[in-house]
């Protein structure tokens, strides 16, 4: 299990040298993206219309962030990771449209999207729930944010510079391993146990 | 004590509960980072350096500052009872602007978000109407993620106990990382669907470590943690010995034709803090 600092934009060798159970720490830019602006970038996309930003060179960041504007400018206060299965259904479409080469999110995703980081050449990161304040420290500037009137503070793409942003752990690699498969056959084995347990 | 004073200590009680977790829960998790390995270890790491990141820059410790809830016991004679409701809103206002908490209420229809933590039936307050004219009030913001994992079971009664053992271990471990564990596991046994839910949302105001009262229920709290900590799950999903805390206990009786389980769980971060207003008039955040 190796320690890994990388730079955006992602080379994707370097992503695919990642491993399951790697550390890696992120330095340059990521965007922030939950259901909503999923929703509404593949919307653009499909309408012909131009991203304002290049999510292909960023790292994708599943979170609604706490902010707040401080002399005309906004200053991220706490932003933990959200849910990441939520994103599910559309994130294979959406890996393969934007090419996103890292998802920063807490609790995994399923084999759809296994399968679109694979072909991609992409990785899933975790980053630890709630560390809202950590994250924060290591975001250094919020350089854009785009679509905040109509979809809000938590839904908005927040376009952030960040230093050493960590620590991640790979959970899904670019080559169809993922931590939460193997780690859910393990599981139901020690559950079967746990029953006999409960019965005796 | 004035309206004033009793805002701005539930203001303060706020931002303290978002920034600094109580120390039941911290030394919980330091023992948890002690017996944790590899990806597991790292995960408590990173939520012990958050705990201080918070502490120090006064940074929520996590974005999602959570729906304030409130759990009351007033006095009959406590001289604000009637205004008290009004007082917890516009503490609740405030702090969303001075801590500052993201604004977290959306009508489930229109969509539409005050922006200010507040809405119809939020900040969510449970009463209970005691003698004499002191206060006290207890804060838990609570998330959305460990919300989400919240269940209701209508349990054949002729399941007996070893039927709740299993329904609460299945569920919480069938909740892998999503609630953000290791979790505090609230469990609520009887009384009807909503009151069993309501117990196991009290029960978390309990300690981390603090059994209850009646041994035979402080036992079966330490058998479900044992279970539960047995399935793997780990800090965060990432597999590991840690999957919960602590599990708490509370009861009513039931009709006998059920068994409701209500299963509330609370993420590691066990945001708590208490308000007591006493009968002299000082009002302080314990």
């Amino acid at each position: 299990m190796a320690t890994v600092k990388l730079n955006t934009p992602f080379d994707k060798k370097d992503i695919q040298n990642l491993k399951v159970g790697d550390t890696v720490y992120v330095t340059g830019k990521m965007f922030t993206a939950r259901d909503e602006c999923h929703l509404k970038m593949l919307e653009l996309h499909k309408e012909g219309k131009d991203i304002p930003f290049k999510p292909g060179d960023m790292a994708l960041f599943h979170c609604g962030p706490v902010v707040q504007k401080k002399d005309g400018e906004w200053r991220i206060v706490s932003a933990g990771p959200t849910t990441s299965i939520r994103m599910e259904i559309f994130e294979d479409e959406f890996l393969k449209t934007f090419k996103c080469r890292m998802i920063i999110g807490k609790g995994g995703m399923a084999d759809k999207t296994l399968k679109a980081l694979e072909e991609v050449g992409a990785v899933y990161v975790h980053y630890t729930g709630g560390a809202g304040a950590l994250a924060a420290k290591a975001i250094k500037k919020v350089t854009d944010v785009y679509w905040l009137d109509k979809m809000g503070v938590p839904e908005a793409a927040w376009i952030l510079d960040v230093y050493e942003f960590g620590p991640l752990t790979v959970t899904m690699d670019a080559h169809g391993n993922s931590l939460y498969n193997e780690l859910g056959k393990e599981i139901q084995k020690n559950l079967e146990k746990i029953h006999r347990e409960i019965e005796k | 004590m004035s309206p004033k004073d009793i805002e701005d200590q539930l203001v303060l009680a706020i931002r303290r509960a978002e920034t600094q977790l109580p120390d039941d829960v911290v030394s919980a998790l330091e023992k948890v980072y002690e017996i944790e390995e590899g990806s597991a270890k790292v995960q408590i790491e990173a939520i012990l350096q958050n705990i201080k990141v918070s502490r120090e820059t006064g940074a929520p410790m996590c974005q999602d500052t959570g729906i304030q809830t409130f759990f009351i016991e007033a006095g009959a004679d406590f001289p604000y009872l009637g205004r008290l409701e009004n007082i917890i809103t516009d503490a609740v206002k405030r702090a969303s602007s001075e801590v500052p908490l993201r604004p977290n209420t959306v009508n489930p229809f229109t969509g539409e978000n005050p922006g200010n933590n507040v809405g119809k039936y939020v900040p969510y307050i449970t009463w209970d109407i005691v003698k004499g004219e002191e206060c006290t009030i207890h804060l838990m913001p609570k998330g959305g993620g460990s919300e989400n994992m919240c269940a209701l079971n209508m349990m054949s009664p002729g399941r007996g106990i070893k039927g709740l053992k299993r329904i609460v271990v299945d569920h919480i471990v069938g909740c892998e990382g999503k609630p953000c564990p290791p979790t505090v596991v609230g469990v609520g046994v009887g009384g009807g669907a909503d009151l069993s839910l309501k117990l196991g949302k009290r029960s978390l105001l309990r300690d981390v470590g603090i059994r209850h009262p009646e041994p035979h229920i402080a036992e079966l709290e330490e058998e479900l943690l044992m279970l539960i900590n047995e399935s793997g799950v780990g800090p965060m999903g990432v597999g590991g010995k840690t999957t919960a805390l602590d599990v708490h206990i509370e009861y009513a009786h039931r009709h006998p034709a059920s068994f409701p389980i209500g299963i509330v769980v609370q993420c590691w971060a066990d945001r708590r803090a208490t308000v007591k207003i006493k009968s002299d008039g000082t009002v302080e955040v314990i």
